[in-house]
């Protein structure tokens, strides 16, 4: 498995610049995770490495992953997942066929495509769940699937914007259990960001502080 | 040097449209669609149009699509825009209803085809020596150039159930009103009918109506209708609303009277009351009558504009509109009432008997009741006895 | 191609606009050389001068105007004050959208039926009541000062600002305000007034200019509830444009152009008051004073608006189904279906004719709207407020400014009273409307479902199709819903544009209004309510069958 290599990547709001020069290796099958208050630009910085940073923004700098040069592809040819503190579930589709969305192309035949959904669902503990509305789940069952999405999607790379932020104190732990057991067994680099140091205890990896943002 | 080629082609092309003969016009109105503008105000003459519509597309090929108006002025000035904007054919009013200010002013700019009377079969059937309105429109020659397709003139109409004896003179009419405020009322003088009863009033209470017959002029207008505007400024405290709104129409009077806010008005329809009776728009007790001296009476026309883009199956429409058939048909209580412009005598036995066989309703006047027809005055009394009004109760 | 959109978008429903104002100003100074006008001078405006009902139509315009405005946004203000609280006025949301797809011809139809002399009121109350045997000489209805007009206009002004005021409070946490007034010891009314108006009204401007724009100039309006001697101007332009007499498209011009002037004057003054409005709010915030609440206006409001208008509608319901009804049964005594028999075709060709136009229209401004708002959404465009004051143009500018040039102008284009001339006009209309609707929704969209669609392999095409449009049935059915009432309720612009060939329900109720029998305007007029409402009632229904398993999409839109 491969690395995701941030080169010297800056953004700036105009002549604000939130992001100085930033460098990070992101080693495959450990998490890293960037501290920082709200309003550093970690958020900010994600979406840079997705491809799908606001144009108010300008950025610079290299995301490489796995040796390939990704800066300046279009996010949808990145293969670089993301979850958000938001489940961010379609609302128009079932929670099968959110999973549907998600699962790669490659993956052909109706038979296969569905057998792999359900198979998502059991690691996800959600069997027979694939026809329900995701507006009735738990949050902590959507949380879940779209962990799920993003991983059928065989991402190369997961970026975590804050997604333990909204779930209560008991389902936090097991839910970061979760995310990285199943990110870490794929071997994939996690960057993750956050502002509470107990995502970064449990991520167990580097841990770098981008600091207050430069007034 | 361009625009007399083009005028000369212009004349070639009018010739070229008159050389045809009947059946040839026929032939080539087949499947073209007439444009008929007309003030749309009544439901009824809606309905005849539609009727007229279903019988030459049965008979000649030849479809009608009505464009409704709420003033007649709309098509004229569609016709003269389009003239302003070069558009010499291909216009988009094949067929206008058309009389008065609006027929003179088309007239005099050269915006009407023709002449087409003559060319028209039934024509013939016209009664012109009768009925002098059917060849001069208020005054104005037609010339040929507008087909006479109804004859209208002014009724007096009352509720029998309040009124037992109407006022027959023009000073009678102040004294009803004054003795019963609130229940005269006129239509707003920018409506056709509304400005007819100032003239049917001037008519009577100038001293020499004759001068009506010539244009209006600043030298005269003032004096002509200053007994009119005596008259009219004791009159309008005492209409419907101190004289302070009008309706706009006649048919909005007629509603006024079947609520039973207005007990006398005037309608340009002797029948139409018994029809509005028939239909339930106006009480079973309302009746009509003339004034001593007269009413006005005018024809309508159907005139063609000079750049129509139908002008055959416009001729064959109006051809159609005077047929003894459609004659009889509109002048039948149960469809418009609408007084025939043919000369019925001299109709053959079958078409004779198309007449004699209509029935007459209880509140219409028998021809030798309504006597004797005024003509209308020059269009420009109209026009000015319009501003004036406005000038001196429109502020 | 989806870059130009926004482009192409300003071109097709501005370019009629301005074309038409250059056409309406030349002619205003005698400058129209087709006409026989080929030097530039001011007859039409001496002409215009000379008329003897000018200072009495400019009166009762300017009072119509502001009175419809003033009394429309006042009344609006009041019930969205007392909108966090009362289920009573909650209740109201649901009495909007009928009250909005009501096209303003019908309802003041309606209204004219019911309050009338001889109207469905008194009806009601003779002569048990009022003693009236036979309807008082009162001048009710078409009255010298135009407040019929104004009360016509509020039927329809206040439904529109409250639809933009719930939008715009949605996303104000006004609870969370008003909690914070009680606790410094302001009574609710107070505090929404003191805290929440000032930023809800920055939302409601430019509405409430379109508002005063639209009151200045109303045609139809004025047309079956307005004075006719003299008429607002709106109504007067028209006469003149309608004369056959030449001289008159010049004063129809010049008028025309007095129309612009005034609604800018109109516009400009409005300013002005808010400015010294907004001072007096701040001195009284200065002072902190806690004024008691007095007797809550807004319940009794809101149900005279409602009772106002339902009645207005079924009395057009029962007049077409009337037979015989003197005054003063409370009923008709003859109900009889012969009024929709005899007319038959008459209302079907309209019926059809208004459907088509109106869908033409609003999926032509859709698909504008639609790119417009991806593109936007696409290349994360925010635009500023100048976007906005141009998709208000059509709404601001006078209809008679622009339409009397553009009928010119279509001629000359040889496009009058073609289906693309009508499209075109309409779409000058329903766009800004439409888009409005929309924008507010699209522009809520969390950005994050995009961009998780994107992270998980999905090209702008698919993220397009599979996740945003679905996302946005709703909206996009609701704001389908109001281009048609607007497309289906336009008077003006359809008779210009349609060379008068177009009998859509609407010109065909105005036309009917003025003469025609009551109870063929009664059919007409409800048919140009139902319409409409028709489709409304699909727009609500439609996504709830569609997605009625999927509870997460409720709230969008």
């Amino acid at each position: 498995m491969s690395a995701l290599v941030l080169d010297r990547i800056t953004i700036a709001l105009g002549e604000r610049r939130l992001i100085d020069s930033f460098s990070l290796i992101v080693a495959p099958g450990t998490v890293t995770t960037v501290m920082g208050p709200s309003g550093a630009g970690k958020s900010t910085l994600l979406s840079y490495v997705s491809g799908t940073l606001d144009p108010v923004f300008t950025g610079t700098g290299h995301v490489i992953l796995g040796g390939d040069e990704m800066t300046y592809l279009r996010p949808e040819k990145r293969r670089i997942g993301i979850l958000f503190q938001d489940d961010l579930l379609f609302p128009h589709l079932s929670v099968g066929d959110n999973l549907a969305f998600g699962l790669a192309a490659s993956v052909r035949g109706r038979a296969e495509r569905r057998a792999r959904i359900e198979a998502a669902l059991e690691e996800a503990e959600l069997s027979g769940f694939a026809s329900r509305d995701p507006a009735t789940l738990s949050g902590g069952q959507r949380q879940r699937v779209a962990v799920m999405r993003a991983l059928l999607a065989e991402p190369r790379a997961l970026l975590l914007d804050e997604p333990f932020a909204r779930l209560d104190m008991a389902l936090r732990d097991r839910f970061r259990a979760f995310v990285f057991g199943h990110a870490l067994r794929r071997g994939l680099p996690v960057l993750l960001v956050t502002h509470d140091p107990d995502d970064a205890r449990a991520a167990a990896g580097p841990v770098i502080d981008l600091g207050a943002p430069p007034v | 040097m361009l625009r007399n080629i083009l005028a000369l082609a212009a004349i070639f092309f009018t010739t070229a449209a008159y050389a045809q003969a009947w059946p040839e016009i026929e032939a080539r109105a087949r499947g073209q669609t007439v444009y008929w503008n007309g003030w749309a105000g009544d439901e009824r003459t809606n309905a005849f149009i539609a009727w007229a519509g279903e019988q030459v597309e049965k008979r000649h090929g030849v479809k009608v699509e009505q464009v409704k108006l709420r003033d007649t002025a709309e098509a004229v000035t569609r016709v003269v825009a389009e003239k302003s904007a070069g558009r010499l054919e291909g216009g988009s009013v094949d067929l206008i209803w058309i009389n008065g200010p609006n027929f003179l002013a088309m007239k005099e700019q050269g915006l009407l085809y023709g002449p087409v009377n003559p060319r028209l079969p039934n024509y013939r059937l016209v009664d012109v020596e009768g009925k002098p309105s059917n060849a001069t429109d208020f005054t104005v020659p037609v010339d040929g150039l507008a087909v006479p397709w109804r004859l209208a003139q002014v009724v007096f109409v009352y509720d029998s159930a309040r009124i037992t004896a109407p006022p027959r003179t023009v000073p009678a009419l102040l004294a009803w009103a004054e003795a019963n405020p609130g229940r005269l009322a006129h239509p707003a003088v920018s409506n056709f009918l509304g400005a007819t009863f100032l003239k049917q009033a001037l008519y009577e209470l100038t001293p020499d109506p004759a001068v009506l017959q010539r244009p209006a002029t600043d030298a005269n207008f003032a004096a002509v209708t200053a007994p009119l505007w005596a008259w009219y400024d004791r009159l309008r405290p005492a209409l419907w609303r101190q004289g302070r709104q009008f309706p706009a129409t006649g048919a909005a009077v007629r509603q006024l009277m079947n609520d039973g806010e207005v007990d006398l008005t005037l309608s340009f329809s002797p029948s139409e009351a018994s029809t509005s009776i028939a239909n339930g728009s106006l009480p079973a007790s309302v009746r009509t009558y003339v004034m001593e001296r007269g009413t006005i009476g005018n024809t309508s026309f159907v005139a063609i504009p000079f750049n129509a883009a139908h002008k055959e199956a416009a001729m064959v429409l109006a051809n159609f509109l005077l047929s003894p058939t459609a004659q009889a048909f509109a002048q039948d209580p149960r469809n418009t009432g609408a007084l025939s412009v043919l000369d019925v005598a001299q109709l053959d036995a079958a078409g004779q008997k198309l007449f004699a066989d209509l029935p007459r309703g209880a509140a219409t006047l028998t021809n030798a009741e309504l006597g004797r027809v005024l003509p209308e005055p020059h269009p420009s009394w109209m026009t000015r006895i319009t501003t004036e009004w406005e000038k001196r109760y429109s502020r | 191609m989806l870059r130009l959109a926004p482009v192409l978008t300003l071109a097709l429903f501005l370019a009629p606009v301005a074309a038409g104002l250059l056409g309406t100003l030349l002619p205003a100074f005698h400058y129209l050389p087709a006409l026989g006008g080929a030097t530039v001078d001011l007859q039409p405006w001496r002409d215009l001068a000379d008329w003897p009902g000018l200072p009495r139509s400019l009166l009762i315009t300017v009072v119509t105007g502001f009175g419809a405005t003033i009394l429309s946004l006042l009344v609006a203000l009041f019930i969205l004050a007392r909108l966090p609280r009362g289920a009573l006025l909650r209740r109201l949301h649901s009495a909007l959208p009928p009250l909005l797809a009501t096209p303003h011809a019908a309802m003041a139809i309606g209204f004219a039926f019911l309050v009338a002399p001889s109207g469905w009121l008194a009806r009601l109350l003779s002569p048990w009541a009022t003693g009236w045997e036979r309807p008082p000489d009162l001048l009710v209805v078409q009255d010298p000062w135009g407040f019929a007009i104004i009360a016509g206009l509020v039927l329809k002004e206040v439904p529109y600002l409250l639809l933009v005021g719930l939008a715009a409070l949605g996303h104000m946490k006004v609870d969370r305000t008003l909690a914070l007034g009680a606790s410094l010891g302001y009574s609710p009314r107070t505090a929404w007034f003191r805290t929440v108006l000032p930023t809800l009204y920055t939302q409601l401007r430019l509405p409430v200019y379109a508002v005063l724009a639209f009151s200045h100039s109303v045609v139809d309006v004025a047309l079956i509830l307005g004075p006719s001697n003299p008429p607002t101007l709106g109504p007067q332009i028209l006469r003149w444009f309608s004369e056959p007499d030449l001289r008159f498209q010049f004063v129809a011009a010049a008028a025309a152009m007095l129309q612009l002037a005034l609604v800018v004057i109109g516009i400009a003054l409005w300013r002005a008051g808010e400015i010294v409005v907004a001072a007096l709010g701040r001195s009284l915030v200065r002072r902190g004073s806690r004024p008691r609440a007095i007797v809550d206006v807004a319940p009794p409001l809101a149900i005279l608006l409602v009772i106002t208008a339902g009645l207005a509608l079924l009395a057009i319901a029962l007049w077409s189904l009337a037979g015989s009804w003197r005054f003063p049964a409370a009923l008709p005594q003859v109900f009889t279906v012969d009024t929709w028999r005899s007319q038959g075709m008459g209302l079907v060709t309209p019926v059809l004719l208004t459907a088509a136009l109106a869908v033409l229209a609003t999926l032509a401004a859709l698909l504008l709207a639609l790119a417009c708002l991806e593109n936007e959404r696409r290349h994360g465009l925010h635009p500023g407020r100048g976007a906005l004051w141009l998709i208000y143009v059509p709404l601001l500018v006078p209809q008679t400014a622009f339409l009397v040039g553009m009928q010119i102008v279509l001629i000359r284009l040889r496009l009058d009273g073609t289906w693309l001339a009508l499209v075109w006009t309409h779409l000058v209309f329903v766009l800004p409307y439409l888009f409005l609707t929309l924008a507010e929704s699209w522009r809520r969209l969390d950005p994050r479902y995009a961009r998780t669609a994107a992270c998980l392999g999905a090209g702008p095409a698919r993220i397009l199709f599979a996740v945003v449009l679905p996302m946005m049935v709703r909206p996009i059915l609701a704001a389908v819903a109001v281009g048609f009432a607007v497309s289906a309720g336009l008077y003006l612009p359809t008779l210009f544009a349609g060379a008068g060939r177009f009998a859509t329900l609407t010109t065909e109720a105005v036309t009917l209004s003025g003469s025609a029998d009551r109870r063929v305007v009664g059919a007409f007029a409800l048919l140009q309510a139902a319409l409409p409402l028709a489709v409304y009632a699909v727009a609500l229904l439609l996504p709830a069958v569609l997605f009625r398993n999927r509870r997460g999409l409720r709230g969008m839109g």
